[in-house]
C-alpha cells in the first residue's frame, strides 16, 4: 500500500485573473509505506504547495491526491497525518505538555490517555523535563522538538514537514535530524520532508525529489542508499555521490543525473 | 510594593505641580496678545490641595453629612451603573467581534457603523435614549445604556483584532486537525485574543465611567457622582474646594474600575509572567 499517491496534479492560484500563477503542473509522485522522501528545489518551485496539497490545506486544481488510499480531504478528516511547519507555531498560552496534547484533545482522547501519550512523545524528543514550561521559555530548537512531538502525538502513519529545521543553527539541526530518523525508524512513519538544503535532504531520505520552478514540476528523483544514517554516513562516498547527483539535478542537468 | 511606591510618587509629583504652579503663576493667568495661555492661579480657580482634603471632612451643608460620605455614596451609586453598563457593553462588543470574525460580510457591513456610532456626540444621544426608555425603565437604566454604548466599542474593535491575530500556521494547524470554526474559535482564536481583549476592556472601563458620569448629567439622574459635580460646581464661586471633592470622587471611581478590570486579567495571563528562557 502507498502512503501518498499523486496523479497528474496541478495547482493554479487565482485562475482566470491577471495575477494567475501556475504553481504546480503534471505532478506524479508515489510514496511507499515507511519511506522518507524529501522535496527539494529553489524558492518558488512549489515544494511547499505540494506539501499543502497532500495535507489538504489547499485543494488541487486538477489531478488526484490520495493519502493512505483515500482522497486527501477524507484523510485530513481522519487525521491520517501529522504536520510541522518552519515556525514551531506552538500556542504560547499552553504549556509544552498541553501543546502536545492539543491534537489528542481535538480527537476526544481521555485525559489519562492524553497525559500518557504526551509524556511518551516528550520523552521521544528528549523534553520530558520541560512538560510544565511555556513555549516562550524554550529555545528555538526545543520549540521545534515540541512541534515534532505534537505532530507525532496521534501516531500518524504519515508525517509532513515543511522546512522544520530551516530556522535552526547547524549543530541543532544535525542533532534533530538524527532524532527525527530515530523516531521514524521506531514508529515506522512515512515522511514527506520539504527542505532547501541538499545535505539535509540526502542524509535523511530514501528518495530526493528535485523540483524546478515556473511552472513547478518534478525534474528528477534521486534514490539515496546509505548503509546507515549516522555521523559516519556524513563522511561516506555514497553520501557525497548522492549530494553531487542532487546538485546536478538542481542545476537542470537532469539528463546527466539520470545516466550517472 | 514597588508599584505602590511609584503610584505614590506619581501622586506627590502631581500635587507638587499643582501647588508649584499656584506659587509661581500669575493669579490672573498669563495673557498673551489677548489670549489667556496659562490658567488663573488664584484660590478661586485653583484651591490648595489641603483645602480640598479638609473640605471632604466638613459637612456638605450646615448640619448635613460630611462631604466625603456624600461623595462616597454617590461614587458607589455610579459604580453600580458603570459596572452594569460595562458588563453589557463588553458582552455586546464580544458578540459583535465574534460575528464579524465569522462572517466577512458582517465585518464589512457592520464595522463602519460601529465606528460611526462613536462619532455621534454623547450629549445629543443621551436625551434620545432617555426618550426611548420613556417610562418603561428607570432613569438609572438609561444611564447604564449610555455607559454600555461607549463601552462596547473598544471591546468590539480590540476583540476583532485579537480574533484575527492567529497566524496562518496556527489556522492551518487547526485545519489539519479537522477542527471546524467553533473548535478553532475555542482552542485558538479566543485564547490568542486575550492579550488584545484586556487592554480593550481597560479602555471600555474608562469609557463606561465617562458614559455613566455624562449620562447622569445629561439625563439629570440624581444620586450619582455626575449630578454631584454639577451641583457642586454651581457653588464654585463661594466654595471652590467643594467641586474638586466631587472630581476626586470621579477620579477614584475610574481607579476602582481600572483595578477591577486588572483583577480579571490576573488568572488568565499566567503564561505572560514567566519569561526566563531555557537555552539548551
Amino acid at each position: 500500500m502507498t502512503a501518498v499517491a499523486l496523479t497528474n496534479v496541478s495547482k493554479v492560484f487565482n485562475p482566470g485573473r491577471p495575477d494567475e500563477v501556475v504553481a504546480l503542473s503534471g505532478i506524479d509522485l508515489t510514496i511507499g509505506h515507511g519511506q522518507f522522501v524529501s522535496l527539494i528545489g529553489p524558492s518558488g518551485c512549489g515544494k511547499s504547495t505540494l506539501l499543502r496539497l497532500i495535507a489538504d490545506l489547499i485543494p488541487a486544481t486538477a489531478g488526484t491526491v490520495e493519502v493512505a488510499g483515500k482522497p486527501a480531504s477524507r484523510a485530513r478528516l481522519d487525521q491520517e497525518y501529522g504536520i510541522a511547519f518552519q515556525q514551531a507555531g506552538l500556542f504560547e498560552w499552553r504549556t509544552v505538555q498541553r501543546n502536545v496534547e492539543l491534537p489528542l484533545e481535538l480527537r476526544g482522547a481521555s485525559r489519562a490517555e492524553r497525559r500518557a501519550r504526551a509524556a511518551e512523545m516528550l520523552a521521544l524528543v528528549g523534553l520530558a523535563d520541560f512538560a510544565g514550561h511555556y513555549p516562550a521559555q524554550l529555545s528555538g530548537g526545543m520549540q521545534q522538538r515540541v512541534a515534532i512531538a505534537r505532530a507525532l502525538a496521534v501516531h500518524p502513519p504519515l508525517l509532513l514537514m515543511d522546512e522544520p529545521f530551516g530556522a535552526l543553527d547547524e549543530m541543532t539541526r544535525e542533532r534533530l535530524q538524527a532524532e527525527l530518523l530515530a523516531i521514524c525508524a521506531k514508529t515506522g512513519t512515512s515522511t514527506v520532508f520539504v527542505t532547501h538544503s541538499i545535505s539535509e535532504a540526502v542524509f535523511l531520505s530514501n528518495r530526493v525529489v528535485v523540483m524546478s520552478p515556473r511552472p513547478g514540476r518534478i525534474t528528477a528523483t534521486v534514490d539515496v542508499d546509505l548503509p546507515a544514517r549516522d555521523d559516519a554516513a556524513r563522511q561516506s562516498p555514497a553520501y557525497f555521490d548522492a549530494i553531487t547527483e542532487v546538485r546536478r539535478a538542481l542545476r537542470g542537468d537532469a539528463a546527466a543525473a539520470a545516466t550517472s | 510594593m514597588r508599584r505602590v511606591l511609584s503610584a505614590l510618587i506619581g501622586l506627590v509629583v502631581l500635587v507638587a505641580l499643582w501647588e508649584g504652579y499656584k506659587a509661581v503663576g500669575n493669579p490672573d493667568g498669563t495673557v498673551l496678545l489677548g489670549v489667556r495661555i496659562l490658567p488663573r492661579a488664584d484660590d478661586l480657580s485653583m484651591p490648595h490641595v489641603w483645602d480640598m482634603l479638609t473640605r471632604l471632612g466638613r459637612p456638605e451643608l450646615t448640619g448635613g453629612r460630611p462631604v466625603w460620605r456624600v461623595v462616597l455614596s454617590a461614587g458607589l451609586f455610579t459604580l453600580g451603573i458603570t459596572t452594569l453598563g460595562f458588563a453589557a457593553g463588553a458582552v455586546i462588543g464580544f458578540l459583535l467581534a465574534v460575528a464579524m470574525q465569522r462572517f466577512r460580510l458582517v465585518e464589512r457591513g457592520l464595522l463602519p457603523y460601529v465606528i460611526l456610532s462613536q462619532t455621534v456626540p454623547l450629549v445629543a444621544l443621551a436625551p434620545l435614549i432617555a426618550g426611548w426608555g420613556g417610562t418603561i425603565w428607570p432613569e438609572w437604566m438609561t444611564v447604564a445604556v449610555i455607559a454600555a454604548y461607549l463601552a462596547f466599542f473598544p471591546v468590539a474593535v480590540g476583540m476583532l483584532r485579537g480574533l484575527q491575530s492567529p497566524q496562518a500556521a496556527g489556522v492551518e494547524l487547526m485545519r489539519s486537525y479537522a477542527a471546524g470554526w467553533w473548535r478553532t474559535l475555542v482552542k485558538l482564536r479566543l485564547p490568542a485574543s486575550l492579550p488584545y481583549l484586556f487592554p480593550a476592556l481597560r479602555l471600555a472601563g474608562a469609557a463606561a465611567v465617562v458614559g455613566a458620569v455624562v449620562g447622569e448629567i445629561s439625563t439629570g439622574t440624581r444620586g450619582g457622582i455626575g449630578r454631584l459635580i454639577i451641583e457642586y460646581s454651581r457653588e464654585a464661586t463661594s466654595d471652590p474646594a467643594k467641586v474638586y471633592t466631587a472630581m476626586l470622587g470621579a477620579a477614584l471611581l475610574g481607579l476602582v474600575v481600572a483595578a477591577l478590570v486588572s483583577l480579571l486579567e490576573l488568572p488568565l495571563m499566567r503564561h505572560r509572567r514567566r519569561v526566563s528562557v531555557v537555552t539548551m
